[in-house]
């Protein structure tokens, strides 16, 4: 964390002031990037429509104007709703959002924890808002509500299998579960003798990649695979009863957790804060790797939210058919042809 | 505190900010929003007209053979990770160990399968 002013050795406590507050950078600023670039912007251009045009050039201040917009609105709790659940719903899935970009690494010694769990870590995490989506459907004591949150839970407990296994074709690649270790893999490493722009495992698993993108599509209920949220059939879901600031804080953990997994893929299939043709353990990284990363992570979630605008909803069978039928098969033969490679090679 | 502890009070510290910053939006909500509840405003959404019946009405969780099933393969994972991470020091042997291990619950998912497990009823 600490040699972009090199000379200066950082107690642990001012490591930590400074790690929080790139976390809040971390999560916010791909959030506000992805909901403005894609969810303003791109969509309405795919639409032919300009979006928002008003707040600051080109709508650029809309996220603004929205985030006062929600500071005003009364804060509703339904009588018969189960208060405690209800309340902590939003912090648990916000939480599960912090745990999770903690993983990622942004340059040679911009790190939030440096642990040999890495990915396992990140999988661990993220499954945590789940449970925050359960406890917003259940505690809301509505039917649309415990529909959508139950239509969540099967949903997301179905793509974590094709998510979780994509990844161990990665792990056997570069041997190792670290994410700062992965990333120099990908840069030190080389595809069958060529070495020039390292091994971006995006090539060598090509199927890994494909199978992560859809999975993470799944896991942010985004269309097509958003049942759990599925405004024709059951008003807004898990969501139907939030209003005002706490619906804010799952709208914004929605979008902050969309780049972050963005930023995974990134880390874990483009090569994270690296580009080709420089030295890995250069300084210089310390410098552009974030910037490295949040351009990929912009370029990550392009393919997300191109899928968002263009296809059309699953139906329910249809989408845990897809997770169980193919996708699930497909990432354990991706594992086995993956471990003979590596062991035969 | 070694390295390896403090990795982890980080991890603390990291979900306590989004904790915090939960609040802070909600604590500035609450400085500027109106607050005038009404019977109205307390009922649950239900298309428009008033509710009907109790809230937590029984549904048909269909998932359940579902959540079994990802219990299995969840676990499977859990295994796989530590071996994949050390492929190359075990070689042919681990790979002809974790071939069988990955068959025995691919045939499992195959079962599930034929027996028609894996429709949404």
């Amino acid at each position: 964390m600490n040699t972009v002013v090199t000379a200066v050795e950082l107690a642990y406590w001012q490591q930590t002031a400074i790690r929080s507050v790139a976390a809040l950078v971390a999560v916010l600023i791909p959030a506000g990037t992805l909901v403005y670039l894609y969810l303003f912007k791109m969509m309405s251009f795919m639409q032919s429509r300009l979006g928002p045009m008003e707040a600051g050039p080109y709508g650029s201040l809309q996220l603004l104007a929205e985030v006062g917009k929600f500071l005003q609105k009364e804060d509703l709790i339904p009588r018969a709703a189960d208060r405690v659940v209800f309340k902590a719903a939003p912090f648990v899935v916000l939480v599960s959002t912090f745990l999770l970009v903690l993983v990622l690494p942004a340059g040679p010694d911009l790190w939030f924890i440096n642990v040999d769990t890495g990915v396992f870590l990140a999988l661990a995490v993220s499954s945590i808002s789940v449970i925050g989506i359960l406890m917003a459907g259940w505690g809301s004591a509505s039917k649309y509500s415990l529909l959508g949150g139950l239509r969540a839970a099967g949903q997301l407990v179905a793509y974590e299998l094709p998510l979780v296994l994509a990844v161990i074709g990665v792990v056997i690649q570069a041997g190792t579960l670290n994410m700062q270790e992965i990333v120099l893999a990908q840069a030190n490493g080389e595809i069958f003798g060529w070495g020039a722009i390292g091994n971006p495992f995006v090539i060598t698993q090509f199927l890994g990649f494909a199978i992560f993108l859809v999975a993470v599509q799944a896991e942010l209920t985004q269309p097509p695979f958003d049942m759990p949220v599925a405004e024709s059939e059951i008003v807004a879901g898990y969501l139907t009863e939030y209003s005002g600031m706490r619906f804010l804080l799952f709208f914004i953990a929605e979008f902050a957790t969309a780049g972050i997994f963005a930023a995974l893929a990134a880390t874990l299939f483009l090569g994270g804060w690296y580009v080709p043709g420089l030295d890995p353990a250069s300084d210089l990284f310390n410098l552009i790797g974030p910037l490295v990363l949040l351009t990929k992570i912009v370029l990550v979630s392009f393919l997300i939210f191109w899928f968002r605008f263009t296809y059309p909803r699953f139906r329910e069978d249809q989408l845990q058919q897809l997770a169980w039928k193919v996708l699930i098969p497909l990432a354990l033969a991706n594992i086995v042809v993956t471990g003979v490679l590596k062991v035969v090679f | 505190m070694s390295e390896f502890l403090r990795n982890w009070l980080t991890v603390a510290v990291i979900g306590g900010v989004g904790v915090l910053l939960a609040s802070v939006f909600l604590g500035l909500g609450s400085l500027v929003r109106p607050s005038r509840d009404t019977p109205q405003k307390g009922m649950n959404y239900e298309s428009g007209v008033d509710p009907q019946g109790d809230m937590w009405s029984q549904a048909n969780i269909r998932y359940y053979v579902f959540a079994l099933m990802f219990v299995l393969f969840d676990v499977e994972a859990v295994f796989i990770f530590p071996w994949a991470a050390r492929l190359e020091s075990y070689g042919m042997f681990g790979l002809v160990e974790m071939a069988i291990f990955i068959a025995i619950l691919a045939l499992g998912l195959f079962y599930a399968w034929r027996k028609r497990l894996l429709r949404w009823i």
